[in-house]
């Protein structure tokens, strides 16, 4: 093995190092903090992954942790995978990125919906209230399904009585179809959101019909909305791949979005469902639509599942799109993959939109979120 | 996501769903089909090299001590990967030429691009550092060894908090000067994010081609898919990653350490960039090491495909 390994040796600056390492390994120097990062950093607050908060700085040092290991290298000639589905990308793209996003947080809905244990009515109308501080301007507060398909979401009318409804921020609700949009409406919903999707076999699946058949159902959805003034919010599901169909096509996601905006649907959020998108199949994907349905009218919703969420929301704001949804410390699973991450969480996006200046309309930035993640851990279940 | 109903047994497997519709490549000896290749689009280097630093610099970090023989084992499965290059540690004095005796072949040589850092971490300033490693790379260059070098902080650091392009590309500059082949710029503590990336990468490659850069991110706060993608957009085709993400970070705790190398190719897999490295090994090779210090995976690929 050593024949065909290569050594790499980190120079070890012994006489300098070798007193330094092992003092370093028994304390841990008070560096900067995270206040005075931000300062340095442009704007940009870091916040620890690990959903705690930090307590002061916790800057430790292993002193010559760098140096004073040595490195093996094993070199072979590359070999050439052979890939039939892909879309590289171009810098071309680069560099026009828009000023302002807006986020749409889908938390207590998307994320909740695929936790498995219970949230009680109190915690959910808590997150909501936590949500509406943290500054962001949509929150999607619940769904008016039937309990026997989602049971997280069985309290829709408690919720959405019991959050206080700040000005100026939009609580938008999932109706399934003209009932649960009429139960809505009577509850005190002022927005409304339908759901589409990009396979035939997904929707079949998901809402036992075909995809011109559920166009059908939310024909009746939007017409009683424009009469009652009330904006509509189209989602399609499955835009980069669907768990039943496998490849979906730019030109379908296309198909379904141009109908579901020329129905009336305001924004459609096009979603990468079961996070299995690239950044190339993204691009891919929004040109298509983009030839039917301006950019400003679109948004997307990526699953983290295969950690490609961010790397795909920043592919879809260089192409002009400036409205993307994420779900505060990525809650949620997946139902079609056990134990993987759900939705793109917040806080990542957050940190990703300050870093590149990017205003995102959220009043006051992490430190509320900071603290609402980890309320979302501590929550008690029923 | 709309409804989700007791449909979901009746999908494919992820396993199936994902080597049938080749989102992840499969090992697949032989070259691409030319179509595809002039289908891609430009601007993309047609393969990225993984330099793969698990057993180095994602150990290091990790509590548990791992014994040498899983080491040897997890190198090993490295090995079978496809990956041309693994970093692997042991410790050594400055006294490096038994090692070259021993056989050693390439050196690398750690730099930082800030000055608190560079003190804490080798105890002598920036300017110090690179004369030591002037020295070393000669000797090493005369001896025909090629030679690897780091910059540290280059996108931050937690001493001095942000970190000028210009001074990244001061010590890059040294560094290739004094005769590395590549320069690995890494962003230590993750807290660089895309346009922070772009600025630097703009600056440093004005001295140095980017076909002697790499990039080697952190992804403390989530960014480092999203930093290399911006990093390959500018032409650099080389990425240090750790297998199963291993490692955290010494200055944020509890905090996640390099990008999933899983990760990693299947974001250059989708994007249609030759690696050489098949995935469901690397993943395979993740289980066992994660398995072995005890600790879950912070690779999503890995995640969602072993526990579906």
């Amino acid at each position: 093995m050593l024949s065909r390994l290569i050594l790499f040796i980190f120079i070890f600056l012994a006489s300098h190092l070798a007193g330094n390492v092992r003092g370093a390994r028994k304390k841990t120097e008070r560096g900067w903090g995270w206040n005075q990062l931000r300062r340095h950093c442009g704007g940009a607050r870091p916040r620890p992954s690990a959903g705690r908060r930090l307590r002061g700085a916790q800057i430790g040092c292993r002193g010559g942790c760098w140096a004073k290991m040595a490195a093996m290298k094993k070199a072979l000639p590359p070999r050439l995978v052979g890939l039939t589905f892909f879309r590289a990308v171009s810098t071309s793209s680069m560099g026009t990125l828009p000023k302002q996003v807006k986020i749409v947080e889908v938390g207590p809905r998307d994320g909740l919906q695929n936790e498995k244990n219970i949230v009680p009515t109190p915690v959910k109308i808590k997150l909501i209230d936590m949500l509406s501080e943290g500054g962001l301007s949509v929150i999607e507060a619940t769904s008016f399904v039937s309990p026997k398909w989602v049971p997280q979401m069985a309290d829709h009318t408690e919720v959405l009585k019991g959050i206080q409804k700040f000005p100026g921020i939009n609580y938008p609700v999932l109706v399934p179809n003209l009932k649960g949009f009429e139960t809505a409406v009577a509850a005190g919903a002022k927005e409304v959101a339908i759901f589409g999707a990009a396979s035939e076999l997904f929707t079949k699946k998901n809402i036992n019909c075909s995809i011109e058949e559920s166009f059908q159902r939310f024909d009746a959805t939007l017409k009683a909305a424009r009469s009652a003034n009330i904006p509509v919010r189209g989602y399609i599901s499955c835009v980069l791949g669907c768990p039943y169909e496998g490849k979906i096509s730019p030109a379908k996601v296309a198909e379904v979005t141009k109908k579901l905006y020329s129905m009336g649907c305001y924004e459609i959020s096009l979603g990468d469902t079961i996070g299995v998108g690239t950044p190339g199949i993204m691009k891919d994907m929004l040109s298509a639509v983009m030839q039917e349905v301006p950019p400003a009218a679109l948004a997307v919703h990526c699953h983290d599942t295969y950690g490609q969420a961010l790397a795909n929301t920043l592919m879809a704001l260089q192409m002009g799109v400036s409205v993307v949804d994420s779900s505060v410390a990525g809650l949620g699973g997946c139902p079609y993959a056990q134990g993987a991450s759900g939705n793109l969480a917040t806080e990542d996006l957050v940190y990703m939109l300050e870093g590149l200046g990017i205003h995102t309309k959220a009043g006051k930035g992490q430190e509320e979120l900071l603290g609402l993640r980890s309320f979302t851990q501590t929550w008690p279940t029923s | 996501m709309g409804n989700v109903p007791s449909a979901v047994k009746h999908c494919l497997s992820y396993q199936q769903l994902l080597r049938e519709h080749l989102w992840i490549g499969d090992s697949v000896a032989g070259a691409l089909d030319p179509a595809q290749e002039t289908s891609q689009l430009p601007g993309l280097p047609e393969f990225v090299k993984i330099v793969e630093v698990g057993p180095r610099d994602g150990l290091q970090n990790e509590k548990v001590i791992v014994p040498t023989d899983t080491k040897i084992e997890f190198i090993n499965r490295l090995s079978q990967t496809g990956l041309s290059v693994i970093e692997v540690t042991s410790f050594v004095s400055s006294k490096w030429v038994p090692q070259v005796a021993a056989g050693a072949t390439e050196i690398s040589v750690f730099g930082a691009a800030s000055e608190s850092f560079s003190k804490k971490n080798i105890n002598c300033s920036i300017e110090e550092s690179m004369r030591k490693f002037e020295e070393v790379v000669k000797s090493a260059r005369h001896m025909n060894i090629p030679a690897r070098g780091y910059v540290s902080c280059a996108l931050g650091c937690p001493y001095e908090g942000s970190i000028t392009p210009q001074k990244v590309t001061e010590v890059s500059k040294r560094l290739y000067s004094m005769g590395c082949y590549e320069i690995s710029l890494g962003d230590t503590i993750g807290v660089g994010t895309p346009g922070s990336m772009k600025r630097m990468l703009e600056s440093v490659m004005k001295e140095i081609p980017p076909g002697a850069l790499a990039v080697h991110c952190h992804d403390t706060y989530g960014q480092a898919l999203a930093n290399i993608l911006t990093a390959l957009q500018m032409g650099i085709n080389v990425v240090d990653s750790a297998v199963s993400g291993l490692g955290g970070c010494p200055y944020a705790n509890g905090a996640s350490g390099n990008v999933a190398t899983e990760d990693l190719i299947y974001m250059l897999n989708g994007l249609g960039l030759n690696t050489g490295v098949n995935l469901y090994k690397v993943m395979e090779a993740g289980d066992f090491i994660c398995k072995a210090v005890n600790k879950t995976t912070n690779s999503k690929v890995a995640q969602a495909s072993f526990n579906a």
